[in-house]
């Protein structure tokens, strides 16, 4: 434990006070307190946090920000969960019964000894290393509630999670624990802006032949201040995709964590961002780890920005020693729609088995002008165009998303979302 | 290398090629010369005796003090994907030189013949090159003048009347010190500032020699300069500094390579290169670097800290990077552009190659900063054995960089299973009418093309051969023709040597 606590944490964490022991997740929450006081939170002079100051994260209180209305996965027919503020609401939530999962909460599931237990935080913890991420630890240690999730089967339908927001100085810190099960398979949806500032963590267990998905809708108008991260662990020939639309907002960080765990498994995370305004910073921090044979990666990040919106992606590629045959494969572009818009990557390998194809591409620049003359030549308006090109900019993304019907249902949530910008 | 397992399409002869490579230094030996040392380790008094070793004026005395004194609070850097024991800068001799060289010599023909012995060895025949160049060669055949630099200080210094007729300064920079102190105030440390990092602030406190070069205006340099550096004795530490001007549309093509002695610890050699370019000018520098890179255990080598930086001042200046960095334990190097005048271009082309326990960590920076600037960056990074290889590199468009362009791509080749690549590029885009490409691979010894080959008839070995050579050409195309032969022997050695 280090000796001298920073001012910062030290502010926060006496801000937070002592974990609450809620029976199996104590021991992870003290040991997460433990670990956070040694690395402290980060600072803008951290190297992971480069690009993105993480003070509106680290700060004691979180700032205001106007309750935003946000229409998620309606219209897909799921399980709905809704959490408003971070706290759950038994009224706008469905029965959890349903064939193929169970479902618990992480503030009720009070028992001493529960499966969660070697999952809770320990994800979390692997993904510290080599980069230390203080903020998720701070999530294991005072998250206030989130889903308990096992799928032992083939689900029927999509898991909605919802996070509204009501008050305007919301500070959510939500934690999921999702296991799937040998061969099972199951997809979530998250929608929603939680709350003024929102930590949430979710640790994703796949195991042998399982799939999972996740789709994720963020942002549209709000002021919010928004941190994820997903653990995710994959076991032989298990799959994981994830997908990310975000459209305007403030502050937006995505870290995904990959541990590649089993052979001939396949992870692809992906992320689509429509960016407006000065105070957009959107963030995608991606790291894939490769510790077993034959697995396949994909990291697709395509943004949009536009009137000083900044752009980050930080993604990295590592393959273990003895990793052979493994296949990664990672893209970021953004498109500039005007002069004041910025982009910062920092695209990364890090190779230590020979047999591999590793591959990076990342490209920054304006629309491009030959194309937008075809088109108009041929009689599209300007804008229409536009908006057109940027569509199929971002197809590659969009591709990525597992279930045609909610590929179709983003590709038309983002026609909606380019028309009314 | 016993234990590495060989891949498919790496055949025995390879492995046998890569394993005669292990500890034979072909440039380990070292020259019986007698050494003038100053004391080990650093402090103000030293600084003050290298500077009053090479008659320095006051101004450059204080100058290095205030560099001593900034070097003092820094630390050095972590951020490199290197690792080597603790350096301790007090048990380091910070000046030493031959001591024959006490009196200076008044022509080459009064050099020590132990000491132009020693670059014959290297292949670089000081008087030879004068009569093939200087009276012999056919007028069309370029000419090739060496700033030899013997451990601290510098030697003979050929064909300075032919430059001097073209209004070429190339000399030493303890002389350009002495003899043009103006050019030497006005650009000293304004590309690498004084206070830039750790090693370039322990060099301008304490290099000992280096070389100094100015292209008048619209003047292009009849030959190509070359400079070879050497590190002779044991525990010397090598400073070398060079400064390079040049002038409103000149041109120049500069040469430096170098090879050093086997020992067995480890040596610190921390350089700093600087190149101005003013309008119109064009300078191109081309390095193959093969330091003893130690033995197979990775005993010995040197550390090698090299802050290399070239700023296009004026309109449409162009600068190319050309680096064939196979030697060294421990490489720590990136020679940037700064991309200030409009139109100004700048290029890197780099192969590294690390091998055995050798670990190199070096890219570029392309810095753009004015308008309608463009940058290439074209690096081969080839690891073997036990070797670690990292491309770090930048590229920023400032707001005001319109219209710019950046392409870079960074290929890294992986033989055998015990090294790593490694690809740390950061892209910084402020502005939406520049155009910035980035692209990576890593990769082994593609099957397919080697299938490719094979079915037209070529034998494995022929075909990887082709395959790896290649990868390389695009790098090995940019080098100036003197050199080409010089780094195709290297590649011949360290690449084509280790996969066929």
């Amino acid at each position: 434990m280090a000796a001298f606590l920073d001012a910062k944490t030290n502010d926060r964490l006496t801000a937070l006070g002592t974990p609450a022991a809620v029976g199996w997740s104590e021991d992870a929450r003290l040991d997460a307190v433990t670990r956070l006081r040694t690395t402290g939170l980060p600072d803008r002079r951290d190297e992971y946090w480069k690009y993105t100051r993480p003070d509106a994260f680290t700060a004691p209180a979180a700032t205001a920000a106007a309750a935003a209305e946000f229409e998620g996965f309606a219209g897909v027919d799921a399980l709905t969960i809704t959490f408003v503020d971070g706290v759950f609401d038994a009224d706008a939530s469905d029965d959890f019964a349903l064939e193929g999962i169970e479902i618990e909460r992480l503030a009720t599931s009070d028992v001493d000894i529960h499966w969660a237990k070697d999952l809770y935080g320990v994800l979390e913890t692997n993904g510290q290393t080599p980069v230390s991420r203080p903020l998720a630890a701070l999530n294991t240690a005072y998250a206030t509630d989130g889903l308990i999730i096992r799928v032992t089967g083939e689900v029927s339908k999509p898991i909605s999670v919802v996070y509204l927001q009501k008050s305007d100085a919301s500070d959510a810190i939500l934690h999921h624990v999702v296991k799937v099960d040998a061969g099972a398979s199951a997809t979530i949806l998250e929608a929603g802006p939680v709350a003024a500032r929102a930590n949430t963590v979710m640790e994703i267990d796949i195991a042998d032949n399982a799939t999972f998905n996740h789709l994720r809708l963020q942002g549209r108008d709000h002021e919010q201040a928004t941190l994820t991260h997903t653990f995710t662990r994959l076991g032989n020939e298990s799959a994981f995709k994830s997908f990310t639309l975000t459209a305007n907002g403030t502050l937006t960080r995505n870290e995904a964590i990959i541990e590649m765990n089993g052979d001939d498994a396949s992870a692809h995370v992906a992320g689509a961002a429509l960016g407006d305004g000065g105070d957009f910073n959107h963030d995608d921090t991606v790291f894939v780890t490769h510790d077993a044979l034959n697995g396949e990666s994909r990291q697709v990040f395509k943004k949009v920005l536009r009137n000083g919106a900044t752009g980050i992606f930080q993604g990295k590629i590592l393959v273990k020693e003895g990793a052979q045959k493994t296949d990664g494969y990672q893209i970021s572009q953004s498109l500039l729609l005007d002069d004041d818009a910025q982009f910062y990557a920092k695209p990364e390998l890090e190779i230590y088995a020979d047999d591999v194809a590793c591959s990076h591409g990342s490209t920054t620049g304006a629309i491009d002008d030959h194309a937008l003359y075809y088109l108009r030549s041929r009689g599209v308006p300007k804008a229409q165009a536009e908006d057109m090109l940027v569509l199929s900019f971002l197809a590659e993304a969009v591709d990525e998303i597992a279930d045609e019907d909610l590929q179709d249902f983003i590709l038309g949530k983002l026609e909606t979302w380019l028309a009314d910008r | 290398m016993d234990d590495v397992q060989v891949k498919d399409g790496v055949d025995a002869e390879t492995v046998e090629a890569v394993q005669s490579l292990s500890g034979t230094y072909k440039h380990g030996w070292e020259t019986e010369i007698e050494m003038e040392y100053a004391p080990k380790g650093v402090n103000p008094d030293i600084v003050r005796l290298i500077s009053e070793k090479n008659d320095e004026p006051e101004w450059m005395t204080e100058w290095r003090l205030a560099a001593f004194e900034r070097w003092m609070q820094l630390k050095e850097p972590t951020w490199a994907m290197v690792d080597y024991p603790e350096i301790d800068f007090q048990d380091i001799f910070y000046y030493a030189r031959p001591k024959s060289m006490e009196e200076k010599p008044k022509s080459l023909d009064e050099v020590d013949p132990k000491l132009l012995e020693t670059y014959a060895k290297l292949g670089i025949p000081l008087k030879e090159q004068a009569l093939l160049a200087g009276v012999e060669a056919p007028e069309e055949e370029r000419k090739v003048a060496v700033d030899a630099v013997f451990d601290s200080v510098s030697l003979g210094t050929t064909f300075q009347d032919e430059l001097k007729k073209a209004g070429v300064i190339f000399c030493s920079i303890s002389e350009a010190i002495r003899e043009h102190p103006e050019l030497v105030r006005q650009y000293l440390g304004t590309v690498v500032p004084v206070s830039d990092n750790f090693y370039a602030t322990l060099n301008s406190a304490v290099f000992s020699d280096g070389s100094f070069v100015y292209i008048p205006p619209n003047t292009k340099c009849p030959m190509e300069l070359s400079t070879y550096f050497r590190i002779n004795a044991e525990n010397t530490g090598q400073f070398e500094r060079t400064l390079i001007i040049a002038d409103k549309g000149s041109y120049v093509s500069y040469l430096e390579g170098c090879t050093a002695p086997k020992r067995d610890t480890a040596q610190l050699h921390a350089a700093v290169v600087e190149i101005v370019i003013l309008e119109d000018a064009e300078v191109k520098y081309s390095t193959v670097q093969n330091w003893f890179p130690g033995d197979e255990d990775g005993k010995g080598g040197i550390y090698n800290f090299v802050t290399k930086r070239a700023d296009c001042r004026g309109d449409r200046a162009k600068v190319m990077w050309t680096q064939v960095e196979t030697g060294s334990a421990v490489t720590w190097k990136y020679p940037s552009c700064i991309l200030r005048g409009d139109d100004s271009q700048g290029e890197f082309y780099s192969i590294a190659i690390a091998n055995n326990m050798q670990q190199a960590d070096t890219g570029t920076k392309m810095i753009h900063l004015g308008k309608n600037t463009k940058s290439r960056i074209v690096s081969k990074g080839i690891s073997a054995g036990k070797a670690q290889n990292t491309y770090r590199g930048q590229v920023t468009m400032h707001p005001k960089a319109k219209e710019s362009r950046n392409y870079t791509q960074c290929d890294s080749l992986l033989i055998g299973d015990k090294c790593g690549a490694h690809t740390v590029p950061y892209i910084e885009v402020k502005n939406n009418s520049s155009r910035v490409e980035h692209e990576a691979t890593t990769s082994k010894v593609d099957d397919d093309q080697l299938f490719y080959c094979r079915a037209r008839g070529m034998d494995e070995e022929e075909a990887v051969a082709l395959v790896v050579n290649g990868f390389c050409k695009e790098v090995l195309q940019a080098l100036p023709m003197e050199f080409a032969m010089e780094a195709q022997a290297l590649v011949a050695i360290s690449l084509e040597g280790s996969v066929g």
